[in-house]
This record gives C-alpha cells, structure tokens and sequence, in this order.
C-alpha cells in the first residue's frame, strides 16, 4: 500500500472555538474515500484544513502527505504537491477568465508553460465531459454563473489540473438530477484518467452511485463516529445519522 | 513561469536633493520677475508670452495654497525656484540611477537606449527616428504634431496659440496653474482639422527626450469639426526627477461632432508631488474621452474636467488610481453641463495598500440649460489591507430637473476567501492578490491600447511585489 494522506489526531479551532476535536484518517493512493455526517458535524471544515484554508488553526495533531508533514503549510504549496479542493461556494473573481486562470493555475501547478492553443484544446475536450457550453472558457471566473454551473467549473478545474487527490465538498449540493449526473462523468473521467484518489464530503448518496467506495468515514460533533466500508452508505441512507450520533455522545 | 522581480519602493534619500552651498544664491529668494525674464529669454519666448508669464507670476503670488487636499506641506514653497530652476541637471550617468528603477525598466522590457532617457540621462534618443517618421506621416493627413515651443515661433500657428493658450485653464484657476503659466517648458501642440480622422493614436512617449520635457510641461490639443483623435500621454515607465514637483496643464478643445479619445498612464517616483491640471471643452455632439492611470507620486491631485459646452456633447471618464505605502493620491474628475442633452459617464477603480491613502472626488455640475442631461458616475475602491485609506467624496449640482443622475460607490476589502480559492489552485499569496487586482482594474486596462494595457498590469504586479512578503 502506499499511504498518500494520513490525518493524525487533528484538531481544529476557528475564531479560538474548537471544531473537530482529534480527527485521524488514512487515503492511499488510488483509493476513494467518502466523508458523511450531519450538517456542522465539522466535514467541510476537515477539507478546507486539509487545503490549509487561514480560516482555521491547527491546535493539535498534524497532516502529511506521501509521508512529508505539511501542517503548516500554505495553500499554494499544497496545490503543488498535488492536493485539490473543489469548494462548496466557489468565490466570483471579476476580470479574470475562467480559461486565463485555469491556464495560470495549470502552470503554477506543474511548473512548465503551456501554449496557449495546446492549453485551449485540453481545455475544450474537459468541458465536452461536462456537457459545458465552450462559451464559459471566456467569461469571468464564477462570476454569474448559476449554482450548476459553478460546480461544473470546479469539476472542470480538476480534470484539467489531475491533481493526486480530490477533496470534492459537497459538490452534489443544490444540483439538479441532470447535473449530478454530468459532475458525477467529470468525477468518473478523473478517476479513470489519473488514478488519483477522492475524498468525497457529501450528504446525499447520489453522487455516489457510478463510484466505488473503498471507505466510509461518519464524522459528528467533530469526531469520527463510525468507519467502515461502502455498505455504511446503505445502512445510513436507510437509517440516518441517529445511532452513531448516539454513540458519540456516549 | 515568468520570473517577477522584485522591487521595493523607492530610496527616498536619494532624492531628497538639494542644491549645495554653489546654488546658495538662488536658495530662499522665491521666485523673481528677473527669473521669470530668463526663461523668457531662455525660450526666445514672442512678446505676448513674455508678458503672460509675468502676469502669471503675480498671480501666483497672490493666491494661496490650497487647503482642502492631502497634504503638501513637504512642498518647499520658501525655496519654489529650487524645483523650477535646477542648476544641476542630472548627470549623463547612468550608474547613478538606483537600482530599483532600472529594474523597473527592465521589467517593463524598455530598451536601454529609451531607459536612459526616461531616466533624463540618454543624450541620444532611438525613437527620436520614430517621433520624426509618425510626424511624417501625420503631416501628410494635415495634422500638425509638433513641440508647443517652436509651434509659437511658427507664423501658421502663432494666433492659434495665443488665442487657446491657457484659456481653459487660467493662471487664475489656482495656484499651480498660476505657478505653470509662469515657469511652463516643453510640451506638445496637436492640431486635427476639420474632417480628419487620425487613425494612429499620437504618443507623447515619443517625446519624452525633450529637454526638461515632463515636468511643468503644457499639452495643448485643438481638434477641429467631424475630426477623431486619440493621444496617449506618457507612459509607463516611472518618470525620474531630480525636483519633485510636476504642474503640467493640459487644454482640449474638441470641436463639433468630433472625438478626443486622450489616455494617460503616469507613473511618476514616490518623491513627487503630481499637482497636474487637465481640462477639455467640447462643442455639439462632440466628445472626449478621458482613460487615466494614476501610479506613483507622493501627493496626487488629479481631477480632469470636461465641459460640455454644446448641445448633445458627451464625456468619459474612466480611472484607475493605485496608491501604496506613503502615498495619498486624490483624483478624480469633474464634469460640467453647459448645454442640453448632454452626458457624461464616470467609471473608476482605486486601489490602496500598505497604508496608501486613495481619494476619489468627483464634481458634477448640471446647469439650468441642460435639459435632457444624464450622468452617471460609478467608483469601486479596493484596500488591500486594514491600514490603507479609501474614501469617496461625490459632488452634485443640479440646477433642473429635467435632468437624469446618478451616482455609484462601492468600497471594500481585498477578501480572505478569494485569496485562499486562488491559492489552493497553485498561485501563492502576491500572485493571488495581483490577480484579484488585475481582475480589478480590468475594466481599465480594456479601454488601453494592448501593450499599455500589458504594461498596467505589469506595473501592477510590480507595485504587490513591492511590499507584500
């Protein structure tokens, strides 16, 4: 095995409350693994500090990856190393297209230059897995865009920039059924091209049914509450949160 | 990746001159009718001129400083003529240049030849060739693109100048436009005639070489009827001077159906005090439009105005102001409606950080006959952090109302989470917020001509390197 993100007992403040209370979990490569729990369990604060979001402080426990610690570092550095997150709220950045960005983003990332023609046909070929209207390559970053389309741009973003591991928070959320069903091609498309793995904040299942998950990690009130494999996904949408909760509290 | 210098913000040292004890005599005395005489004589200047730089200087003496701006008092009034009359030109050295600009330089990709000149110590100017081949082909179309010095001195021109001459701006305006009316050298003469459209913009970059070009510099531009014209002033580069104060003036006169389009990118060293006067008049259905950068510069008032004097006449205005550490930069513009059916459309950017102050202070003015007038004023500003300064200060007279205004402010701070989306997509920290910014200002850098477009936002990323991390 080989071991790509290991979490060791993280805990999380923000604005000096603490939000997730000593947090391990493992990812090795190739793997995909999905983060449930009810709303302000902590899931989508876990992914942004996995991204090294200022947002929150580490007060505890640390992060590594491919076996280097990189608690402390900035986001960017993150990014390098091949660490991707697709936001809940993409920010609108007026002025700057979403193709001139992406393509700045590609070269940070990968550290070589990219013709612009190259570029444009990489591009193109991601958005025609999305089912995305070409004319979104020149329009401003999220500025605008509906909530589908802004969750289309995210999962183009990480096709284009087939980063080691995907943090996708909550990326089904407020999509209708058609547009699950396209971002759930863009996630497949990702797995299938790169190999790389999938941490997948989510509750709704949907999203999940064209994957297989390797692991199921149940997070409340800021702690891990229940692991276990894909079936868990079943037992929960069947039966909810409640017994695990329970457990917690305990 | 391209690599980004960095450069830091300017040594002040080294340009607090000051003249050594061989200037003494000049130190104290203020400025003098017998100096005023000299640079008369100096510019072999026609009869009129001589007496309106004197009268000009009375003027100057008689009014008062202005005391509702930022602050000038670093301004050595007591020793004026030390800015006006610098014995000491710069010597033709280029090793004593700081570094910082000459990386500037660099980074904007200037060649050394035009360096050397923006930095005033090139003798010899390349694009010198450049200047006389645009004259050339300008002149075929009837367009005289010349210096305003010799153009006095030029019999077909002579009466044109008298009768324009700082008749929009009077020396009476205040006191820096008095103080130009005296001292003003260099500048440029532009006149279109009627019916011609010049489709090459005119650059005063051009020019730059001109001896003492830049500093107390007169642009004076007259377009006739059904005529279009675009000039771009200056150019990004940080202009470099040893005396830190800059009075320029500029006049336009936009004739009947005719467009003025005028750009100005300024970027001048963090010593300067930029207390520039740039005013149009324009006639029916004619139109100017104002596009401005404003970078550099200790102290900025800046407010071009426009007059729109007849009927159906239309100005723009579109601005960026970037202010950072120990800058105060106020600009803005101010529009008056003379006519009916008249508009005008304002749109700004400012940008502060590091503890820069930016002012945005428009004027606008609709007088009982404009009937039927709209306009439209919109600014954004943006701070970079929780030192810097943003304000807005919106003026309005309405005299009808048969009128349509309106008027827009947004002001805000650079946000935390924009940052962070950007960098987890690989870009770090100063990259991040010069995109923000870029993206910021774009509205601006559109309305440029593409390669001072590209040199806008290099002087952008420039200015986040400079002091962030």
């Amino acid at each position: 095995m080989s071991e790509l993100l290991k979490i060791t007992d993280l805990r999380i403040s923000a604005d000096e409350k603490e939000i997730l209370h000593g947090v391990s979990l493992a990812v090795n490569m190739g793997e995909t693994h999905v983060i449930m729990g009810p709303n302000g369990a902590g899931k989508s604060t876990l992914g942004s500090a996995v991204m090294g979001s200022p947002e929150y402080t580490v007060t505890g426990g640390n992060i590594t990856f491919l076996g280097e610690d990189i608690t402390g570092e900035t986001p960017d550095k993150r990014a390098k190393r091949g660490i991707f997150l697709s936001f809940q709220n993409p920010v609108e950045i007026p002025g700057i297209t979403l193709a001139s960005f992406l393509r700045s983003a590609y070269e940070q990332i990968t550290g070589e230059r990219i013709k612009l023609f190259e570029f444009r046909k990489k591009l193109k070929a991601s958005m025609e897995v999305l089912d995305m209207d070409p004319a979104y390559a020149d329009r401003e970053l999220n500025v605008g865009f509906s909530g589908g389309e802004k969750k289309k741009a995210e999962i183009l973003q990480l096709l284009v920039l087939r980063p080691k591991l995907a943090i996708l928070d909550e990326t089904d959320s407020g999509l209708d059924v058609d547009a699950v069903k396209t971002v759930s091609a863009g996630i497949k498309a990702y797995k299938e091209t790169t190999d790389g793995s999938l941490l997948i904040i989510t509750h709704n299942t949907k999203i999940l049914d064209s994957l297989s998950v390797d692991r199921v990690h149940l997070i409340a009130d800021g702690r891990i509450a229940a692991e276990g494999g894909a079936e868990l996904i079943g037992d929960i949408t069947e039966n909810g949160f409640g017994k695990y909760i329970g457990q917690v509290a305990e | 990746m391209k690599e980004k210098t960095q450069v830091a913000d300017v040594d002040r040292a080294f340009y607090d001159f000051r003249f050594d004890e061989d200037e003494s005599d000049f130190l104290g005395t203020g400025l003098t009718p017998e100096m005023i005489g000299e640079i008369s004589a100096e510019k072999n200047d026609p009869e009129w001129m001589r007496k309106f730089r004197l009268h000009s200087l009375e003027v100057y003496r008689k009014l008062e400083m202005p005391q509702w701006g930022p602050d000038i008092s670093g301004l050595d009034m007591d020793n004026i003529v030390t800015y006006i009359r610098p014995k000491k030109r710069m010597q033709s050295d280029w090793d004593s240049v700081p570094d910082d600009i000459k990386q500037t330089f660099e980074k904007l990709g200037i060649p050394q030849a035009e360096r050397e000149s923006l930095a005033g110590v090139g003798a010899q100017y390349d694009s010198e060739l450049v200047y006389h081949n645009v004259r050339k082909e300008v002149a075929e179309s009837g367009v005289v693109y010349t210096d305003l010095e010799s153009a006095m001195h030029d019999e077909r021109y002579a009466e044109m100048i008298r009768s324009h001459f700082m008749k929009l701006v009077p020396p009476t305006d205040h006191k820096f436009a008095a103080l130009h009316g005296a001292v003003w050298s260099g500048g440029s003469f532009v006149y279109v005639p009627d019916g011609v459209r010049l489709e090459i913009p005119l650059q005063s970059y051009f020019r730059l070489n001109a001896r003492s070009a830049g500093q107390f510099e007169h642009t004076l531009i007259i377009v006739g009827e059904n005529a279009y014209l675009h000039f771009i002033e200056g150019c990004s580069a940080p202009k470099y001077y040893e005396a830190g104060l800059h009075a320029g003036c500029v006049e336009l006169f936009v004739g009947r159906n005719s467009t003025l389009r005028y750009s100005t990118i300024e970027n001048w060293s963090k010593n300067m005090y930029n207390l520039n006067t740039k005013r149009a008049t324009v006639a029916e259905n004619g139109r100017v439009e104002w596009v401005s950068g404003s970078f550099g510069s200790h102290v900025s008032y800046l407010y071009p105005m426009s007059i729109l004097n007849g009927r159906g006449a239309r100005a723009e205005f579109t601005g960026i102001t970037f202010a950072g550490e120990g800058q105060d930069l106020d600009t803005g513009t101010k529009i008056v409606h003379n006519a009916p059916e008249t508009s005008s459309y304002v749109n700004t950017r400012s940008i502060s950080k590091s503890g820069g102050i930016s002012t945005f202070r428009s004027s606008v003015v609709v007088n009982e006959n404009a009937v039927g007038s709209k306009s439209a004023v919109s600014c954004e500003s943006l701070m970079l952090d929780s030192i810097s300064r943003s304000d807005t200060i919106p003026a309005m007279v309405i005299k009808t109302d048969k009128a349509d205004v309106g008027h827009e402010a947004r002001i805000g701070r650079i946000s935390d989470e924009a940052v962070f989306y950007l960098m987890s997509r690989g870009l770090d920290e100063n990259s991040a917020k010069a995109l923000i910014v870029s993206g910021f200002a774009d509205t601006v850098s559109k309305e440029l001509p593409l390669e001072y477009a590209a040199e806008m936002n290099n002087l952008i990323n420039i200015e986040m390197k400079g002091s962030i991390g």
